[in-house]
């Protein structure tokens, strides 16, 4: 094992051996190297997080056709850390009637349930927090702590906007959270296993996003709605309930919400990556030229990964600044009328598939997987036509329509 | 003491101390937010145990759907959540025997099961809980029975309730 194909454990025996040479127990050296592995891989996250504030404001920029911050610095790249200061040094207000504890300790557990996260997040092979055998449903439950702390948030400030943020929050985050459930299931059974390391190992043949295009697309759906940015920014929608759940936030507890919001988009774009782009193995088949042997070193694939990552990232910032707000009740008939019925399909389809064409050999495997996933595709937009033309007969015949309306009144 | 032993002990105390605080905290609100601590503190005595499965599913549900759900409906009652009367009733001690009376029969029965005082053996290297549990819950010999009469009455359930939801179109 030398540091260039196993960083990590390289320093960990290294400081092992520095702490054992001073005569502490076993025991004790094994902690407290938990607790510098935990104290590196956060500082780690948020650092990253200070960057993804710029990245964020360009791109939102460049689609805007505006030029973003570029006053300080080149670039503005020293934007961020001005934003941090200016965060930092102002006025800390907590309104009167708040709940003074709880108010404090929702923008911590808002940042917390990202961060950990990161503890099953496969950067590279050899560079990860831990591999929990049940990785897929630690997201999912991750996710239940971020929705306790807006709750908290809007309960605690006692400011009806926030209340109603975090009303429409847990309505969102609750429906939403039963197809993404659906949807984790596809990779397992694609990988057999819930690991989040397993199922990138597993994807050094094919990715998972052309076996199941489909399953794609619902998780970008159902994450964009669990991170509750646009379209399903309806927690805080600035037009109607100012700033929903962190309105009565000032100063870095603001800032808490804010960096936790952005690192979780850039997290869930990891996910995207790691369940069906191939996280850090594989970069367009690179790999596979024999040349290429440098990306099985474990620097290259965190810079692999990351770069997938943020092309998850970009994907949710350009459906975040080009479409508007959805209005509340479509939301709900939307997740529950149309996306968890479908995600049933693409489940139920995937696991008999998968059985039957294993058999075959790897590219009718491959092409059958791919096909099931376009018919279902083609079926769908078929039945929403018609859905959609019969509604539009409907409202071209407003003296029937008018009549069925007396009667079911 | 093992670091295990200790992070047992700081957690088995939370848990307890937690769940004392849902029932005496006059805001209802916040014994709701104890009871969520009290529930992730369990999650945590399961990863002790190494079932790794229980610990996650157990935050996604009861953290995650029953505790929300609860705050949920807390949240619409919040003039009323401060309960104002009086905590006790006059015959307290009467319940307050009986709990003593199963924590002995407990601890009596717990200390009668042979080898208790043994260390569990430790799980063999390579063996995956979670693939373990499932082949358990579907496999004629084990669980297959309980977990299908469960999942029976969950769609039961879930009938009725679209059931009663439903208006009645005439």
């Amino acid at each position: 094992m030398t540091f260039w194909n196993n960083p990590i454990n390289f320093i960990g025996y290294w400081l092992n051996s520095i702490l054992t040479g001073w005569h502490l127990p076993a025991a004790i050296a094994r902690v407290l190297l938990y607790v510098i592995g935990i104290i590196v891989l956060i500082l780690f996250a948020m650092t990253l997080d200070i960057g993804l504030v710029w990245v964020e404001r360009k791109v939102v920029a460049r689609f805007q056709d505006r030029l973003g911050p570029n006053r300080i610095g080149p670039f503005g790249l020293i934007q961020p850390i001005a934003d941090i200061i200016k965060m930092v040094i102002k006025e800390d207000i907590t309104p009167d009637g708040a709940d003074k504890i709880i108010y404090n300790i929702a923008p911590v557990l808002a940042a917390t349930s990202v961060i950990v996260l990161w503890a099953i997040l496969p950067l590279a092979s050899t560079i990860y927090g831990v591999d929990l055998n049940v990785g897929l449903l630690f997201i999912v439950a991750a996710g239940a702590l971020g929705t306790l702390a807006i709750i908290m948030a809007g309960w605690s400030s006692n400011n009806k906007y926030a209340l109603l943020g975090a009303f429409r929050m847990v309505s969102n985050m609750i429906s939403y959270e039963i197809p993404m459930v659906i949807i984790l299931l596809i990779p397992t059974i694609l990988a057999n296993t819930m690991s989040v390391r397993g199922i990138t190992q597993a994807q050094s043949g094919m990715w998972f996003a052309i076996l199941s295009p489909l399953a794609l697309l619902i998780f970008l759906i159902s994450a964009i709605a669990e991170l509750g940015r646009s379209p399903f920014d309806l927690n805080e929608a600035e037009s109607e309930i100012v700033a929903g759940f962190h309105i009565e936030y000032t100063g870095m507890k603001f800032g808490w919400f804010y960096a936790g919001e952005l690192l979780h988009a850039f997290t869930f774009g990891g996910f995207i990556a790691i369940l069906f782009f191939g996280g850090y193995g594989g970069f367009f088949g690179l790999e596979k030229l024999a040349a290429l042997a440098w990306l099985n070193i474990p620097f290259v694939q965190a810079l692999v990964f990351i770069a997938k990552a943020m092309f998850g990232y970009w994907v949710i910032m350009w459906i975040k600044y080009s479409v508007p707000r959805i209005r509340i009740d479509h939301m709900l008939a939307f997740n529950w009328k149309f996306l968890v019925p479908l995600s049933l399909v693409v489940l139920v389809n995937t696991a008999i598939l998968n059985k039957i064409l294993i058999v075959l050999p790897n590219w009718l495997y491959v092409l059958g997987m791919f096909a099931s996933n376009i018919v279902i595709g083609y079926v769908t937009v078929e039945i929403l036509r018609s859905y959609g033309r019969n509604q539009r007969k409907a409202e071209k015949l407003p003296d029937s329509h008018a009549q069925t309306q007396e009667q079911t009144v | 003491m093992t670091a295990e032993q200790i992070i047992f002990l700081l957690f088995a105390a939370l848990v307890l101390v937690s769940a004392l605080m849902v029932v005496i905290v006059r805001n209802l609100l916040h014994a709701a937010l104890w009871l969520v601590v009290s529930l992730f503190g369990v999650a945590v005595l399961y990863a002790i145990l190494q079932a790794n499965f229980l610990a996650v599913v157990q935050v996604v549900v009861y953290i995650g759907a029953i505790a929300i759900l609860f705050i949920f409906a807390v949240m619409l009652t919040r003039r009323e959540a401060m309960e104002k009367g009086r905590q006790t009733r006059n015959n307290w001690w009467i319940p307050a025997m009986l709990g003593l009376l199963i924590l002995t029969g407990l601890v009596v029965l717990i200390f009668n099961f042979p080898n208790v005082e043994q260390t569990a053996a430790a799980l063999p290297v390579g063996l995956d809980t979670l693939q373990a549990l499932g082949i358990a819950l579907v496999s004629p010999d084990a669980y297959v029975l309980p977990f299908e009469v469960a999942s029976v009455l969950m769609l039961a359930a879930l009938v009725g309730a679209v059931y009663v939801a439903t208006v009645d179109k005439k």
